[in-house]
């Protein structure tokens, strides 16, 4: 047994062997390829994944997330936690320490002066900073000296890991940025597309919306990374085309969301020359019911507003049965494959933070039609669509366009129809539906109709922000502009005061607790959330790249240094 | 000539000032936001910020005035200051694309040769490839290589180009691996071999936008030919003695480009225009790829600034064609 442990541990540090002795720059280029092109390299102008992770390969945040949701430094020498003393024992500040010797890609020291400078860059209030909430509830930055960074917070912070973590918040270079401040941040158009980072790579060439060309940083921190000489970023064209460049042509080494059909995937992994990996964050692909009535009857203004609950769903076995109708795994089946798993939790991960809930996982049409007939809802008339005190059971339902979604509201429209259900599809464009323009009566905040489907996810592994946003006071309203994250305008007390709660407790296991509860609450208590799909992100990389490894709570591209050529 | 010409100019700026007008209130008024491609996990103040951050809440009125301004005088200034030197523009904000942050003319500078270069190109490989199609099959009418030129047209007319263009990228591409399928577009021409490399890169979207041109071009050409093969003169050169080479290439054949060459200068702003679709295709970086993209993020600078540069380039290729046409043909007079 020995011998044998023996020869397969010496068999696997064979296999580690090309990474071992891969130097730095002998791997020559790396390219990947985007469906959507890059725009720009900061991260704090833009919003758009694309453009976080093509930026991740250059600027770094302090610290980072491993593929299971683990912190990792990366700029400084250790995790402040309350047992080494990083975290004051109030819990209002937490402490970094930078590692000595860290220098810019163009070779001048990393400071702590750095660090305070990316925190007023981006809580300038004329600078339009998308990653705003990263900063949000800091009292002060400061320099304690040239390599310690002290964060103070307004108050007690149970999770103090916001600001310079992930690839949402990184480090920019005080020299480069300081005349990019507050009104002027859009004009530096050269800072924003040639940042200097500490990264593994500096940028070299930038073509707006197409190539990002980039070069090795001699100044790594590691010496012996990382092992390709050059990488490039080409964006455009689709997820298929993408697809298709790394696993049939193989002109590409990684292609980024590769959301394609399941045959399609089948198709090209049995060319062998590339594999899909897939991450599981949060994401969730749900169908929301509204609690309000959408009714066009009604007049505008009071329309999906709380005056005026939902004639149908304000009761819960009607809720319960369309859920109970739903075959998830099917869904998963047709639209997702190796990408998707069927959930029943707005809250699917990471492991600890997942309640235990997985009734809705079997489709029981039988039960379904017998929790309409004890609500009520009976066909009278035998037209097969069920009615209840004249009120026929007629919904709208509405998503973006999308052919995976479209595929999705077929299938489920053929099951409420055996339930009894009458059912109109609706789809709209992604960028009226998503565009939060309050003139428009298709955004999914106005939710001009019964149910509406789409997907969401939580920025971090620890889904605070996420689960606020089902407080009573962020109800979309002509009063907020039909802004607002409770698009089912779900309102009640007890979950407003659990979430409260939350913001206060601060030992990880009660965090934890509270969230399954408040998880519950809004999916198996209410079902006033219906998840259907826990959908991974799904990206493609050929054979000849090693050392991936795909990372759904960070930027996918967190461990770059680390990548080699197979040989 | 000159009149005709100096009162089509003049008659184009309130056409174009009316143009632009409309183009910004259709974009403007139309359902979106340049922030529907933000993930959701950002929250509906930070999104507040960023809108005017960016200047997308000011009364359209202002916006407006503000693009004339930018782009009549500003941008101008920038111009004659990279070719001059001279510091006209000082520090004046520039047309700033919403999505990202860049100026819209240092894109527009960017993609412009390259769509130039590669539907450029395809235009001129499908003219090449009309022309000859066009004459062979007006002499030799009814013939089979007429029949089959016009197969081929009616395949080029109605199949789309991203159903060709995807076949062409299996059939060449994946199948028998001869030409890559993304553009680069950092490859630079310095020598044999990389130059080898462009041509090898153009093929297939040259081959996909050329076969939809030459489909069109070469029935204006047959039809144009048939015309003036009828003709008294075509019977009298004839009757001289002269080949059939130098009657239907020398006499035939100059008289038929007439039209011809109209049709081609017409289709000319549809270069720039670039074809979006064969673009995304093959992820070539040029305008038409721009526009589209910027139309999807709702862009408004930026659709507004293209789609005003392409009614420059409409109204101006038009007025070309029709000098072109009153210059080769001495039977037509403007006055």
């Amino acid at each position: 047994m020995k011998l044998r442990t023996a020869l397969l541990g010496a068999v696997a540090a064979m296999g580690m062997a090309p990474a071992a002795f891969a130097e730095r720059g002998t791997d020559g280029e790396v390219k990947l390829t985007f469906p959507q092109a890059v725009s720009i390299m900061n991260p704090y102008l833009s919003g758009g994944t694309k453009d976080i992770y093509a930026a991740s390969m250059v600027l770094e945040p302090l610290a980072g997330l491993t593929p299971e949701g683990v912190l990792v430094p990366k700029l400084v020498t250790e995790i402040p936690t309350l047992e080494n003393g990083g975290i004051s024992a109030d819990m209002t500040s937490i402490t970094w320490k930078l590692i000595p010797g860290l220098l810019w890609s163009d070779g001048t020291a990393v400071t702590a002066a750095d660090a305070v400078f990316t925190w007023q860059y981006c809580t300038d209030p004329a600078g339009g900073c998308s990653q705003a909430t990263k900063y949000e509830g800091i009292a002060s930055v400061e320099a304690v000296d040239d390599a310690t960074i002290k964060v103070t917070f307004d108050g007690p912070k149970a999770n103090p890991y916001t600001a310079f973590v992930s690839a949402l918040s990184p480090v920019l270079q005080k020299a480069q940025f300081e005349a990019c401040l507050g009104a002027a941040a859009p004009t530096c158009t050269d800072p924003n597309n040639m940042p200097i980072g500490t990264g593994p790579f500096m940028v070299t060439g930038f073509t707006v919306n197409d190539t990002v060309t980039m070069a090795m940083n001699p100044n790594y921190r590691d010496p012996m990374k990382p092992a390709f000489a050059s990488a490039v970023i080409k964006g455009g064209g689709d997820a298929e085309g993408s697809a298709r460049a790394v696993m049939e042509t193989g002109e590409f080494d990684y292609a980024w969301n590769t959301q394609i059909p399941p045959d399609s995937q089948a198709a090209m992994s049995a060319a062998g020359k590339g594999q899909f990996v897939v991450a599981f964050g949060t994401l969730v692909e749900r169908i929301e019911t509204n609690t309000t009535d959408p009714s066009a009857d009604l007049p505008e203004g009071e329309r999906s507003t709380a005056k005026h609950p939902h004639p149908i769903f304000s009761d819960i076995k009607v809720r319960t049965a369309l859920s109970m109708a739903i075959d998830r795994s099917i869904l998963v089946e047709v639209g997702y494959g190796a990408g998707g798993k069927p959930t029943c939790n707005v809250i699917p991960g990471p492991e600890g933070w997942a309640s235990d809930n997985t009734a809705c996982l079997t489709q029981d049409m039988e039960g379904a039609k017998a929790l309409m007939e004890e609500a009520g809802w009976t066909d009278t008339d035998g037209d097969g669509i069920r009615d209840k005190d004249g009120k026929k059971l007629s919904i709208v339902y509405q998503t973006t366009v999308n052919p995976i979604r479209q595929d999705f509201q077929a299938l489920i429209k053929d099951w409420w129809t055996e339930l009894g259900v009458e059912v109109e599809l609706k789809a709209i464009d992604p960028g009226v539906f998503f565009g939060g323009d309050a003139g428009s009566p298709d955004t999914f905040q106005k939710f001009y109709a019964d149910i509406e489907m789409y997907a969401n996810n939580s920025e971090s592994p620890d889904p605070e922000s996420y689960l606020g946003q089902y407080q009573c006071k962020n109800a979309p309203s002509p009063e907020t502009q039909w802004q607002g994250e409770n698009i089912n305008r779900f309102c009640t007390p007890e979950y407003d005061a659990l979430y409260a709660s939350l913001a206060t407790t601060t030992d990880m296991a009660a965090r934890q607790d509270i969230a399954k509860k408040l998880n519950d609450m809004v999916t198996k208590d209410s079902m006033i959330v219906i998840p259907l799909v826990h959908r991974g992100t799904l990206s493609a990389h050929s054979n000849a790249l090693g050392g991936v490894q795909i990372n759904a709570w960070d930027s996918e591209l967190w461990n770059v240094a680390d990548w080699f050529r197979v040989k | 000539m000159l009149t005709f010409t100096l009162r089509r100019l003049l008659l184009a700026i309130p056409t174009l000032l009316v143009i632009s007008l409309v183009i910004f209130l259709l974009v403007d008024l139309a359902p979106g936001s340049p922030l529907s491609d933000i993930p959701l996990t950002v929250p509906p103040d930070v999104r507040k910020k960023m809108i005017e951050a960016l200047g997308a809440d000011q009364p359209v009125i202002f916006r407006y005035v503000l693009w004339l301004r930018q782009f009549f005088w500003v941008e101008p200034a920038y111009l004659i200051d990279g070719w001059f030197g001279t510091t006209w523009a000082g520090d004046e904000q520039r047309i700033l694309s919403w999505q990202s942050r860049s100026p819209v003319f240092t894109i527009i500078g960017q993609r412009l040769p390259q769509t130039l270069i590669v539907i450029g190109t395809a235009y001129l490989v499908g003219i090449l490839i009309a022309v000859p199609i066009g004459i062979y099959s007006a002499y030799r009418q009814y013939s089979f290589f007429d029949q089959a030129g016009t197969l081929f047209a009616m395949i080029g007319f109605s199949v789309p180009t991203f159903f060709s263009g995807t076949l062409f990228i299996i059939i060449f591409a994946v199948w028998l691996g001869w030409f890559p399928t993304k553009y680069d577009t950092q490859l630079v021409v310095t020598d044999w071999a990389s130059f080898l490399e462009q041509m090898r890169q153009m093929a297939l979207p040259v081959m996909t936008l050329g076969l939809a041109n030459a489909a069109a071009i070469s029935r204006y050409m047959r039809s144009s030919m048939l015309d003036n093969m009828g003709m008294d003169y075509v019977r009298t050169a004839r009757a001289k003695g002269m080949t059939e080479r130098t009657v239907i290439l020398k006499h035939v054949l100059r008289n038929s480009l007439i039209p011809v060459v109209t049709v081609i200068a017409l289709g000319i702003p549809s270069i720039f225009g670039g074809a979006i679709i064969t673009e995304n295709l093959f992820g070539v970086n040029g305008i038409g790829a721009a526009l589209i993209g910027a139309i999807h993020a709702s862009d408004l600078p930026m659709v507004q600034t293209l789609a005003f540069i392409f009614a420059v380039l409409i109204v101006l290729f038009n007025l070309i064609a029709d000098v072109l046409y009153g210059l080769l043909d001495p039977r037509i007079r403007y006055d």
